[in-house]
């Protein structure tokens, strides 16, 4: 059972990292940006960096917020 | 896309992880013993090699557009976190990686560790230390040579960046034969979190079914944009450290 955590968490920690909702913002963006793409036929290219700044902003602010 | 800047991302981001896996194994090596931590590094270079075999023929099977789709989004969030903790770093909020400080944290853990053999292996700690450094470090310089190389497709501008890595940090660890503390580890990783981030967001966005103006041309810009969103970030960070010091005297002499 340890060694399933342990493997767990290992992955856990390479894919996601110090701050899980960055990795759920991307995940968000990206979403956002298939849906206008395939359902709204909008070319929406400039969605994806502004969550990917947005994330980076939001989880440098949490980080540093109480410091 | 022309396979110099390739290269040269993927050397950087490789020359990061070699330096990580070299002081580690330097840890195990000039504390413990050499034989031991060699066979803990032939071994995972063996298990390295194959999931190398495995993963990447089976890459080539995925449709491009899907695995652009995943391979964006874990570069655009590897490079995220990179960026975020270099600057974090940059500004004071998280101490710096140094090498020489953490070399000494595993030369101080590999001195207590109790020696024992094990499954024809001398020093089974030395050679624990010296798997586990090089085969984690060593995924993550498959994941970026396979990642990079398959998406461009030019797996051999990434092995030739990737090999041309390791090859430096190796021959400057033996010359040195100590950890690489000289090389500035935040900056790089600063500037391979802007690379990661901006190959992400470019292969995640194609992935999602977006169309950049301009093609492979829209990299020119999305790199040095997100390089100074990035260096916003450590300004802003800064100003802000700056200006909650005198809050807190103030407070201080208030109470």
């Amino acid at each position: 059972m340890n060694r399933i955590k342990a493997f767990g968490a290992f992955w856990y920690d390479f894919v996601i990292g110090d701050d899980w909702q960055v990795a759920a913002l991307v995940v968000a963006g990206l979403a956002l940006t298939a849906i206008l793409a395939h359902a709204a036929h909008v070319n929406a290219w400039w969605l994806l960096p502004l969550f990917g700044f947005a994330a980076l902003a939001w989880s440098l602010h949490r980080a540093t917020s109480h410091k | 896309m022309n396979a110099l800047p390739l290269i040269l991302t993927v050397f950087v981001a490789c020359a990061v992880e070699a330096i990580e896996a070299l002081t580690i194994v330097m840890a195990a090596g000039i504390t413990r013993e050499w034989r031991s931590t060699f066979q803990g590094m032939a071994v995972a270079l063996v298990v390295l090699a194959a999931v190398t075999a495995a993963v990447g023929p089976a890459i080539n099977y995925l449709p491009l557009t899907a695995l652009r789709l995943v391979v964006g989004a874990l570069l655009l969030i590897f490079g995220l976190q990179w960026l975020r903790k270099a600057v974090l770093r940059a500004t004071g909020y998280k101490a710096l990686h140094d090498e020489a400080s953490a070399y000494l944290r595993e030369v101080t853990a590999a001195e207590t560790a109790a020696r024992e053999s094990r499954r024809g292996v001398r020093d089974w700690y030395a050679f624990t230390l010296a798997f586990k450094g090089v085969l984690l470090e060593g995924l993550e310089v498959v994941f970026i040579v396979i990642t990079f190389g398959d998406n461009q497709k030019n797996i051999g501008a990434a092995v030739i960046g990737a090999a041309a890595a390791i090859i430096v940090i190796a021959v400057a660890g033996i010359a040195v034969r100590a950890p690489l503390t000289k090389v500035p580890e935040n900056w790089m990783k600063f500037a391979v979190g802007i690379m990661l981030t901006s190959f992400g967001t470019f292969w995640g966005a194609e992935g999602a079914g977006v169309a950049w103006p301009g093609n492979d041309a829209a990299l020119l810009v999305l790199v040095p944009v997100v390089a100074i969103v990035s260096a916003a970030c450590i300004l802003w960070l800064r100003s802000r450290k700056s200006a909650a010091v005198p809050a807190l005297e103030k407070e201080a002499v208030g109470s």
